[in-house]
């Protein structure tokens, strides 16, 4: 197993055996802790003394089901705190085929104009990594989605994967996203979150392509071990009615949550001020299925976002004329561009994800930004060409794309909006913490800022997943949020990917499959105790981190409008004190 | 007394017109309990994993009011 450090000062490279410290981390818990002891915590975010590391799981590249993920790392630009954002992708399978555990990107050329692609490969004799440079200034200033072929059509003939930074991060956004490659090689996977597109590109660096022709294949200390893991986690994905096949997932992707949140009074509409949005059945992932069909003329399942997936969650939205519009149409960005900003038209909805892939942008947070512009009333709610108009200024860099590209939080000041819907200056998700409670305290606490993915609570408070929780209550929920963030950080550890979460907490087979792939893998015996102590080890990490860059408890808050404004249907503010938030990571 | 009642998901197949989240009216008499809708639309109890009225989560022994709005939910998830 490598530790590859790139410098991009002078491009030059490290290659070590992995240190003895780092053995047993991987995925978030390696970048993390690597970032936590090398960056310091007060370093710009775009300056030359911040890293952007990347790591693949303990699993990732085995066939272990539904591991394909890449965990990228580094001080984020959107929140000024550590960040760790993840992607499903077949590059990540690459990653951990070729045994590389962390991949680290140093320094930054003098210059500021250059861009660099590098190919890392592997030496056919004595199985090291090997490094080719080229010159990638060519391929900067235009869409992904026209720049991804061409780099294919470049390397012709080797299987590359490729990751890459659009324009966004050109214009060093604090939204923008690191872009890799799905399945059919579209640039549509995104570690979206927190910025750090715009880290790798104030490193001069566009691409990281992987060619992983001779790679050996992951390491696995005890195969039966993993075999029977393997199996288990795989038994209990095939059953589990949200993630076997022709399942919840497979059938109506993400987008399925739209009418539950809906239902459940959650799903913020019109910049987080209602809960409910009268339209949502159109937008839902019931009217991507059947709108698909009628296009089509047949049903259309899901695929896969990378290798070994068995949930297979992916869609695709097609035009009238049966071209191919986007892939894939997630529920957060279809609530982002929908409900959020009143827009209940699937193909806006879906050119707008479009433009976001090809410019670099994330979703989320560009979809929430948007909503703060229409609070400020620089375009109106629900006007899908002045929205995707937008979207060309932020991708183009004109003065008020660059504004909204900041982010959230930052955007909310320039324009002087108190609605403003972001912690850690980080748009909030598709879920109101008002009408659920859990999910406002992971969004309010944890070390990203808001971010659904960081403790998914809503597994319990909305979809009775696990247990059959009141999300209007507070009752419990604190100590749930912790369990949540803990249990995640492990999952996003081991290489898996978080929708394993369905099916293992109903049924404790496949959560012990997870574990005993682990264990397989570096020959431990970790127990279900171990890996939450890795997992609250890792959020500890993460936190001191954020401590010492001065983000403390005061910015765990829930934004101030959601302790005052009622939100319809349920007519409900956000209750809980300051004190009782505190001890989310007060007691961990 | 009437309630509104929308199917959604794979339960969709279950609805008069076969369609998800579209809404409809039922007929029921006082004191109806909500599982008791089951066998008036001929669902699966175990198809079901989400009750909603009027916005809240509720159990299979809720007694349903006039004007009472039911959303079922099949298992589902996503992120």
């Amino acid at each position: 197993m490598w530790f590859l450090r790139i410098n991009m000062k002078d491009r030059t490279h490290q290659l070590t055996e992995v240190p003895e410290k780092y053995k047993k981390l991987a995925g978030r818990s390696l970048t993390s802790n690597l970032i936590a002891d090398e960056v310091p915590p007060l370093a710009h975010p775009l300056g030359p003394n911040n890293k952007l590391v990347f790591s693949p799981g303990f699993v990732t590249g085995t066939s272990a089901p539904s591991s394909s993920r890449i965990s990228v790392g580094g001080k984020s630009p959107l929140t000024g705190g550590i960040k760790e954002s993840n992607a499903g992708t077949p590059w990540a399978w690459k990653l951990g085929r070729m045994r590389i555990k962390a991949l680290i990107v140093e320094g930054q050329p003098e210059d500021k104009g250059e861009f660099w692609g590098l190919v890392i490969g592997l030496d056919k004799e004595t199985g090291q990594p090997t490094l080719e440079w080229f010159d990638a200034t060519e391929f900067t200033g235009q869409d992904a989605y026209d720049v991804y072929p061409m780099v294919f059509k470049k390397f012709e003939g080797r299987r590359v994967s490729v990751c890459g930074i659009g324009m966004a991060s050109e214009h060093a956004y604090g939204n923008a996203g690191v872009i890799f490659e799905d399945m059919s090689q579209n640039p549509s996977r995104f570690a979206g979150r927190g910025g750090l597109g715009s880290v790798m590109g104030s490193k001069g660096l566009k691409f990281i392509l992987l060619d992983d022709a001779g790679a050996p294949g992951v390491e696995i200390a005890d195969k039966e071990l993993f075999d029977e893991g393997r199996k288990k986690l795989a038994a209990a994905l095939n059953e589990h009615a949200i993630t076997k096949p022709k399942g919840g997932l497979n059938t109506y992707g993400t987008a399925v949550l739209v009418n539950i949140l809906n239902e459940a009074g959650g799903l913020p509409t019109r910049n987080f001020s209602r809960g409910r949005f009268e339209n949502a059945a159109k937008i839902a992932g019931e009217a991507i299925f059947d709108g698909v069909k009628e296009r089509l003329g047949e049903e259309r399942y899901n695929h896969a976002c990378s290798p070994g997936c068995i949930i297979r969650c992916s869609n695709t939205w097609y035009r009238k004329d049966k071209s191919e519009h986007v892939s894939c149409v997630e529920y957060e960005s279809d609530w982002a561009f929908g409900a959020n900003l009143e827009i209940d038209d699937l193909d806006t909805i879906s050119e707008l994800v479009k433009l976001c892939n090809g410019y670099g942008l994330d979703t989320i947070e560009t979809g929430v930004t948007l909503g703060v512009a229409m609070e400020a009333g620089v375009l109106p709610f629900g006007d899908g060409e002045a929205a995707i108009e937008m979207v060309h200024k932020m991708g183009k860099g004109e003065p008020i794309g660059r504004i909204l590209g900041s982010g959230t939080g930052t955007a909310g000041k320039i324009l002087g909006v108190v609605r403003t819907p972001a912690v850690k200056g980080q748009g909030m998700p598709a879920y109101e913490p008002r009408a659920v409670k859990g999910i406002g305290i992971t969004y309010a606490t944890s070390t990203m800022g808001a971010d659904h993915t960081a403790g998914y609570t809503i597994a319990p408070e909305i979809l009775a997943v696990m247990d059959d929780l009141d999300p209007l209550s507070k009752e419990g929920k604190i100590a749930l949020s912790r369990a949540f963030q803990a249990t995640t950080a492990f999952i996003d550890t081991s290489g898996h990917c978080l929708f394993i979460a369905f099916a293992i907490l109903d049924i404790a087979s496949g959560y012990q499959g997870m574990i005993d792939e682990v264990n397989g893998v570096l020959g431990t015996k970790w127990t279900a105790d171990d890996i939450l102590e890795l997992g609250t080890e890792v959020l500890r990490v993460e936190r001191k981190f954020n401590e010492a860059a001065g983000i403390g408890k005061q910015a765990d808050r829930i934004p101030e409008f959601m302790h005052t404004e009622p939100l319809p249907p349920h007519n409900v503010v956000f209750e809980i004190d300051e004190e009782t938030l505190d001890k989310v990571y007060g007691e961990l | 007394m009437r309630v509104r009642v929308k199917l959604f998901a794979t339960l969709g197949m279950y609805a008069p017109g076969g369609e998800s989240a579209k809404p409809f009216v039922m007929e029921v008499d006082q004191g109806t309990r909500l599982n008791a809708l089951l066998d008036k639309l001929d669902i699966p109890e175990e198809s079901v994993r989400v009750k909603f009225v009027n916005g809240r989560a509720r159990k299979w022994d809720y007694v349903l009011e006039p004007d009472d709005e039911v959303g079922l939910f099949p298992p589902i998830g996503g992120g």
